[in-house]
């Protein structure tokens, strides 16, 4: 396809934050009819590289190419003008407006000076064939999954001038079969002539929806590939710039289970579940975590995963069954009572529930643990920035000081930041929603790696997780979940990504 | 230039900045602004009369600050102001010859008392039932003007009791003893939130109240607390307003004054999204806009253009303060530059 000039060319893009190279003479071609997929660890300048595109950020040198000349977007709207849309991770949409209003919004068809609703609900339905949806375009958008919001999103910035489509994270929110229907919209597109910039953590959609992958790393250009030419491996190796091996540890269940079951034998269990439910949530279950253990949760999309999470930490209240903390029963009816109990959580939502954007590092790290001591033994300023700085020393958060705003980390740092809140509180038991989404692969497998370390250390840790290989590499034992209730537990050679399926598959 | 990042990036530099310059103008343009002369062992001047007139907003604004930083707001400050001084004069009553009905300590202490309840609605109205806080807070701002009003019997109260004056009007080492009651609150609010968790809790409720509550924070009990404190620091406000003119006037007592406690807190640099604030800086914004309405005055601005005049410049103000701004300026300029 190097016979075609490429729609959008950007050469040797630079951009320099206050103390960070983000971007040092990166290319990037997009072609058009292609998917083109960038890929990198977290600050491998991904994100800044597209931003640069879409107008959000001015590069410090270099130059933009769109059709052949030259184009200085000063703005996201001023890229739109010209043809660059973008779909966010984070849908911004109106959910209760209705699903044509959501897609004409700011460019309402008018009739006298009036919306001329007529009209736009008749647009809305054809932009939104376009893509193979059928909805009903007047009612409101909270009344679609989002894997139907994820296409709004899309039908919106779709308009006769777009030439080029960004896709930020589309399918982080997606379950397998909301995937696939998207993938078929974006070779829909693709075919019908669009420039696609796919941008995914997810390494098989990559494989499966990309036609050229261009990685990055620290902000240098490492190649441009095409993806049927470049194995898996190399795609890793080349990101991470180690070798497989280097990362690679003991995923030996067989090992794990002997482990646990050994220590079984002295320690009594941190955290017993009897009968915990709650009715429209999650049907009543029981559950045995033993000091080292790790226990998965596997299950698909809205199989009542993280609602065992938040019964677990008293954000919702169980209408019945009992939780015993090493032994003693406890009543936890809100987070802060799990809390005091020795319980921690991490919630999936790092934005809404984890994160407080605009406090320093060291403010969130230690704010569990003062919520723990009480509002009036607060804690040394030196004592806080101890803490601080011993926990971003032993989960490798990468900033540059613990006074640093939270907002200013990457995904995986923050994630590290909410781990490192929790462990600061030295707890018992140790929920983890999934820590590992919407950060990179490096990142990934290092908060794996921690996990291990502190069920070694002998914390209780449930491990919640979308893909099935984390959970199985993380797990000491498996419970398996499904359409909102607990239907197996898998140990030893039962725990295999066909043995999950399986299970899921087959009922009880 | 170090430094310069350092100083200019502190919150309480902008505002200072915009009042050094109130001030500088005054230097220039109102000969006598800052003439202060020694009268019967009191200091007497523009720049006495602006603390001394600034102090009922400066009060409010440190309840205010805690508020805004829990994102929330309370705009019945003033109100509660009006119920303060109508339960003190009505404990104290109009005795021409001065003498109280009750003793000034416990006619005070009620009046407090009762301002603390009526925050402590408004805490509720909040963090309990989860109405929103302007929506909450309106309640009391209409209904505390009838609350005010029977307290007086929708009379305007005098009184003539001579020791209660000194708290409005009173000098104390030649400085408004007002200034030594805001004084004592800022300390002691500065040292309860910095010195203690709750400063942190505070702006982690206002800055992610979801989170606040998973971090195992009681985000209840602190926004209810934030506006109880609110209506103490209004309730205290309420009695110097009433010693300062020594009446109880149920209409018209600390009528506005919510609105300039707002200005003065956001002028301060505590953003109205919650999370961080600077109980400093909202005094320092106190005293911007009572400068403002001094200087507007001294300068000989008609009275019916200077409401007008007052917006405008609070408006360059808070352009001058966004961070924004100053770099679309700084652009502007720096592009000039490069033109020429």
């Amino acid at each position: 396809m190097s016979d075609k000039a490429p729609i959008v060319e950007m050469r040797k893009i630079s951009k320099t934050f206050p103390g960070v190279r983000a971007l040092s003479d990166v290319d990037f071609r997009l072609y058009m009819g292609e998917v083109h997929a960038i890929m990198g660890q977290n600050g491998a300048g991904k994100s800044t590289l597209v931003k640069v595109l879409t107008g959000v950020y001015k590069q410090d040198s270099g130059e933009v190419l769109l059709e052949g000349k030259p184009i200085k977007p000063d703005s996201p709207l001023a890229a739109q003008k010209l043809g660059i849309n973008t779909v966010y991770q984070e849908v911004n949409l109106c959910l209760n407006l209705s699903v044509a209003e959501n897609i004409f919004i700011g460019k309402e068809p008018m009739k006298l000076g009036r919306i001329d609703w007529k009209t736009m609900n008749r647009k809305a339905a054809e932009v939104l064939a376009r893509l193979n949806i059928t909805v009903d375009v007047t009612r409101t958008l909270s009344s679609y999954s989002i894997a139907v919001q994820q296409m709004v999103a899309i039908a919106r910035v779709l308009d006769s001038s777009a030439k080029v489509l960004i896709l930020d994270e589309p399918t982080s929110s997606l379950d397998d079969s909301e995937v696939e229907q998207l993938f078929k919209v974006i070779r829909k597109l693709r075919d019908e002539g669009l420039a696609i910039l796919f941008i995914t953590h997810f390494l098989d959609q990559t494989y499966q929806i990309s036609d050229r992958i261009t990685i990055l790393k620290n902000g240098d250009f490492v190649g441009e590939y095409k993806t049927d030419q470049l194995p898996r491996i190399e795609l890793i190796t080349k990101m991470l710039g180690k070798e497989l091996s280097e990362f690679s540890y003991s995923t030996n269940n067989e090992d794990k289970a002997k482990a646990s079951a050994k220590a079984r034998k002295d320690i009594s269990a941190v955290l017993q579940v009897k009968n915990l439910g709650l009715e429209g949530s999650i049907e009543p279950f029981d559950l045995d975590l033993y000091q080292g253990d790790v226990l998965g949760l596997a299950g698909l999309l809205g199989s009542g995963r993280t609602e065992t999470a938040r019964l677990l930490f008293g954000i919702d209240s169980a209408d019945q069954g009992d939780i015993f903390i090493k032994g003693k029963k406890s009543s936890i009816s809100s987070p802060r009572h799990a809390m005091m109990a020795g319980i921690g959580f991490c919630s999936e939502d790092r934005k809404n529930e984890g994160i407080f954007a605009e406090l320093s590092i060291r403010e969130n790290i230690i704010l569990a643990l003062q919520a723990r001591r009480g509002v009036l033994k607060y804690i040394s300023m030196k004592k806080q920035l101890e803490i601080a700085e011993d926990l971003i020393k032993s989960l490798g958060i990468k900033t540059p000081s613990a006074a640093s705003e939270a907002k200013q980390l990457s995904g995986g740092n923050q994630q590290k930041v909410m781990l490192a809140r929790w462990l600061a509180t030295n707890p018992i038991v140790l929920i983890l929603d999934e820590p590992t989404r919407g950060i990179d692969v490096g990142a990934k497998l290092e908060i794996m790696e921690q996990i291990l370390n502190l069920s070694r250390e002998g914390l209780g840790v449930i491990f919640i997780s979308s893909e099935f290989e984390e959970v199985l590499r993380c797990s000491t034992k498996i419970s398996v979940l499904k359409d909102k209730a607990m239907i197996a537990e898998l140990n030893g050679e039962e725990m295999t990504e066909s043995g999950i399926m399986r299970t899921i598959a087959g009922g009880r | 230039m170090a430094w310069w990042k350092y100083v200019s990036s502190r919150k309480i530099f902008w505002p200072l900045v915009a009042l050094a310059v109130l001030m500088a103008f005054n230097l220039f343009f109102t000969p006598k602004f800052f003439r202060i002369e020694v009268k019967e062992g009191h200091l007497y001047g523009n720049v006495i009369d602006i603390i001394k007139n600034s102090a009922p907003i400066m009060l409010l604004a440190i309840g205010l600050t805690l508020v805004i930083a829990t994102k929330g707001i309370d705009i019945s400050v003033g109100s509660i102001v009006a119920i303060s001084a109508g339960v003190v004069a009505m404990l104290l009553g109009g005795d021409l010859l001065g003498v109280p009905k009750y003793p000034i300590w416990i006619a005070m202490g009620t009046a407090i008392l009762v301002s603390v309840l009526a925050g402590m609605w408004n805490g509720m109205l909040v963090s309990r039932i989860g109405m929103q806080p302007i929506i909450a807070t309106l309640i009391l701002s209409v209904a505390g003007r009838g609350i005010a009003m029977v307290t007086t019997n929708a009379l305007i109260v005098w009184l003539y009791i001579k020791p209660f004056r000194i708290y409005g009007q009173g000098y104390l080492l030649g400085l408004p003893f007002s200034l030594y009651i805001i004084a004592v609150l800022l300390i002691l609010t500065a040292l309860v939130t910095r010195r203690t968790a709750l400063g942190l809790f505070i702006e982690a409720v206002g800055i992610n109240p979801t989170a606040a509550r998973f971090a195992g924070i009681n985000a209840k009990n602190i926004i209810f607390g934030v506006y109880a404190f609110s209506g103490f620091c209004a309730g205290i406000s309420g009695l110097i307003v009433c010693s300062t003119v020594m009446s109880a006037d149920g209409n018209n007592a600390g009528a506005g004054y919510e609105l300039s406690a707002i200005l003065a807190v956001v002028l301060g640099g505590t953003s109205l999204n919650g999370g961080k604030f600077y109980l400093l800086g909202s005094m320092v914004g106190a005293l911007i806009v009572q400068t403002l309405t001094t200087t507007i005055y001294a300068f000989g601005v008609p009275p019916e253009i200077a409401q007008v005049v007052i917006a405008l410049v609070v408006l360059v103000i808070s352009l001058l303060q966004s961070g924004k701004f100053r770099t679309m300026i700084a652009g502007f300029f720096g592009k000039r530059e490069l033109a020429i």
